[in-house]
């Protein structure tokens, strides 16, 4: 009989909330293994194609719930490698709401002054550019000219994006060629290895069971590197600390399907999730009224035309981030590109009195795909989505070799969440409608429901044990020993883009899994520098740390 | 897959043709064309590949097709019965509506509620993606290649490695006042 393989900490997903710990741990002498269920792909072989079977679709998951629909990331880097870069900070009356649990959502020891530390942490660990307008695409620009022409203002977004390197190719969501994206890929993953990490691609955990002497048994199927409907085998690795970071969309599954071997999950284990309050807008503009009302033109007199130059959000408008407005009334809007596919099946065209998302209205207006502004609406949902009983192996029971399949996320939005969404759209048309420069229409939520790339929340941190999955240290109630980094911890929709927050997070929670497992045993520290030795974040944070006992 | 003359195949090329006509229409391909109704002129999904597409294992829908198509035609004919039309005999039951009551009927299928949306939307799914990201073809080759739907929308050229680069891409210069409240970190406060 082989013995069972054994690891100290053993770390579910290899994104945000998975390479920063998994970094953390290693530089502190932990040992380190990482399960990633998606393949292991770097720069040389991000595709500019949109061929089933290249980059583009191996490296991420669209994952059709019942009123909602996920994109995540599926490879080595998660959200990181396929994300556009925004990292902007969460305002801070983000911290402050109360949704519709009638008391604050986030945990009293949270709130943006006290996360600004580990903020900064991040910042130092992923290189953040503080986009100047120099830098703005001219879809931004765009964005931010019709803003400033409706009296608002607008904001070129920080972004992990070098702009020296970056060749404006807007193909982000394949991964980038020009290693001009910062993922994780450039920095935590790989001082991870360097500290004697292990990063086990296209194995996909499917549960966690307990072993006689108190370990946790971590259960993996393999996956075909082509075609990911295919297992190839299975096997399991026992650790003393496990750390589920798969994603808001495929955490709470593994947590589900582990209940008959773990004991009961806390009742908030595959609920409160948020889709960030992520919708969708398309502009159409007449590109004459651009040059006469705007003034703006480039190239060949051109005055935009330019829907396919860039790189993902360079602007967002941030006048309704105002923590003096009511809850679900606060928002930002964000200008963005998506590439065809995913970013044209949805967006409908006025057809008679209605719209239409196929037909010959939809045609005419793919024929002005040049001229098309994305706006991006992050409002604040109401935390509605609850996952039904898992499928018999992931997040999906998987249709296509890749991409796409089929999760069992059910998303009903409420008022609150419809009506948030009915005034984000009002005032884009609003802005963008004036004085005939653009058409508006909002994507349907008829075809896949509503979408959203930021899935958050579905097993949360929080006070209260009967509305959060986790103690305010990412701990899982009733489970010592499994921790929780990833979007799901986020307790609720962030008004705008979350990757900076998680990552916070992350950083945040690491000196209590240091903690648990020195308890457990494990001879590991607190303390790394960020990845490329930068000390600041460090001294940032010494003050905020229990001091640790030594083993 | 199935030899060209076999009826069952044309049946369901047929078929699959006037579906995914409905969702991206085009221009005839050929005088009395039948499954294409020409209700847009250029090329429509039909011309950008859609079949092809439909009928890539990758896409993971292929097995279902002739049951897709055999319930389309069921749903035609119950259609064609309830609204009173008769239908020509000699073409697939959906080939035979006109193209407005092809689309009524599509939309009915895809409707939230519809016990069969999830199927009729995947289908229209890959019928798009025929058409705006030409997903059963290498891109750069599409494009070089004249693919209808990616030269309709204007999508550029490639560089000559096939991979895309744009040297102008900024106004470059400031387009709106930065919000008040904006931290040095430039994040919202």
């Amino acid at each position: 009989m082989t013995a069972t393989e054994r690891t100290d900490v053993l770390i579910v997903g290899s994104g945000f909330g998975g390479a920063i710990t998994a970094y953390h741990l290693a530089a502190g002498g932990a040992r380190v293994v990482v399960l990633e269920r998606g393949p292991w792909l770097t720069s040389k072989d991000f595709e500019h194609n949109f061929k089933l079977g290249s980059s583009y679709t191996r490296i991420f998951d669209f994952v059709v719930g019942d009123g909602m629909s996920v994109l995540g990331g599926n490879c080595v880097g998660g959200g990181s490698v396929v994300f556009f870069a925004a990292l902007p900070r969460a305002p801070g009356f983000v911290f402050e709401r109360r949704g519709s649990i009638g008391r604050r959502m986030w945990p009293a020891a949270i709130s943006r002054d006290t996360l600004e530390p580990w903020y900064d942490r991040v910042a130092e660990s992923i290189e953040i550019t503080k986009q100047g307008w120099e830098d703005v695409s001219y879809s931004g620009g765009l964005w931010a000219a019709a803003c400033r022409h409706a009296g608002r203002t607008a904001n070129p977004v920080p972004a992990a994006v070098d702009t020296g390197s970056c060749t404006n190719c807007n193909w982000m969501m394949a991964g980038c060629r020009f290693d001009a994206k910062q993922s994780l890929q450039t920095n935590y993953l790989p001082a991870a290895l360097s500290h004697g990490a292990q990063i086990r691609p296209l194995h996909e955990v499917q549960h966690i069971s307990k072993t006689e002497d108190g370990l946790y048994r971590v259960h993996y199927n393999l996956v075909d590197d082509e075609d990911y409907r295919v297992t190839t085998g299975n096997g399991v690795i026992d650790a003393k600390i496990v750390i589920l970071a798969a994603g808001a969309g495929a955490t709470p599954v593994i947590l589900q399907r582990s209940a008959p071997t773990l004991g009961p999950m806390p009742h908030a284990v595959g609920r409160y999730f948020s889709g960030n309050g992520e919708r969708l807008n398309t502009a159409v503009f007449d590109e004459d009224r651009v040059r006469e009302v705007l003034g703006l033109s480039h190239g060949d007199g051109l005055a935009y035309a330019a829907n396919q130059i860039g790189k993902g959000p360079t602007v967002a408008n941030w006048d309704r981030l105002d923590g003096s407005l009511p809850e679900y009334t606060r928002y930002s809007l964000e200008q963005l590109y998506f590439p065809p596919g995913l970013g044209t099946i949805l967006a409908q065209a006025a057809d008679g009195d209605g719209l239409a998302w196929f037909g010959v209205k939809k045609k005419e207006m793919l024929e002005r795909w040049r001229s098309w502004l994305i706006i991006f609406q992050m409002i604040e949902d109401d935390n509605e989505g609850v996952f039904g009983p898992p499928p018999a192996t992931g997040n999906a029971d998987r249709i296509s070799q890749q991409m796409l399949g089929v999760g069992r996320l059910q998303y009903h939005p409420t008022a609150n969440t419809l009506r948030a969404w009915g005034l984000a759209d009002a005032e884009v048309k609003d802005i963008l409608e004036r004085d005939g420069l653009a058409t508006v229409t909002p994507w349907t939520n008829d075809v896949v429901g509503a979408y959203t790339v930021h899935p958050l929340a579905s097993c949360r941190i929080g006070d209260d044990p009967a509305t959060s999955a986790l103690s305010d240290e990412h701990e899982l109630r009733g489970h010592p020993g499994i921790f929780v980094t990833d979007g799901s911890a986020v307790p609720g929709a962030l008004t705008v883009n979350p990757a900076m927050t998680i990552s916070a997070l992350a950083e945040r929670a690491v000196p209590a899994i240091v903690r648990a497992a020195r308890e457990r045993g494990i001879e590991v520290s607190y303390g790394a520098p960020a990845p490329d030795g930068s000390v600041g974040g460090r001294r940032g944070v010494a003050g905020l740390i229990p001091i640790l006992p030594r083993v | 897959m199935r030899p060209q003359t076999s009826d069952g195949y044309t049946k369901r090329t047929m078929t699959l043709e006037a579906f995914s006509d409905t969702i991206i229409p085009g221009e005839r391909r050929f005088p009395g064309d039948r499954a294409v109704a020409g209700a847009a002129s250029g090329g429509g999904a039909v011309a950008a590949g859609a079949v092809q597409l439909l009928e890539w294992d990758a896409t993971g829908v292929t097995a279902g097709l002739d049951d897709f198509a055999a319930l389309l035609n069921e749903h035609a004919r119950a259609y064609a019965g309830q609204s009173g039309l008769t239908l020509d005999d000699s073409v697939p039951e959906f080939v035979a509506l006109s193209f407005e009551d092809r689309t009524e009927l599509v939309r009915r299928l895809v409707a939230p509620g519809h016990p069969e949306k999830q199927i009729w939307i995947s289908i229209a799914l890959f019928a798009n993606m025929a058409y705006d990201s030409a997903a059963h073809m290498d891109t750069a080759e599409a494009i070089a290649s004249g693919h209808p739907g990616l030269t309709a929308m204007g999508f550029a050229l490639p560089e000559s490695d096939g991979l895309w680069r744009f040297r102008d891409y900024s106004y470059g210069r400031p387009l709106a006042a930065l919000h008040p409240d904006t931290t040095p970190s430039g994040s919202p406060a």
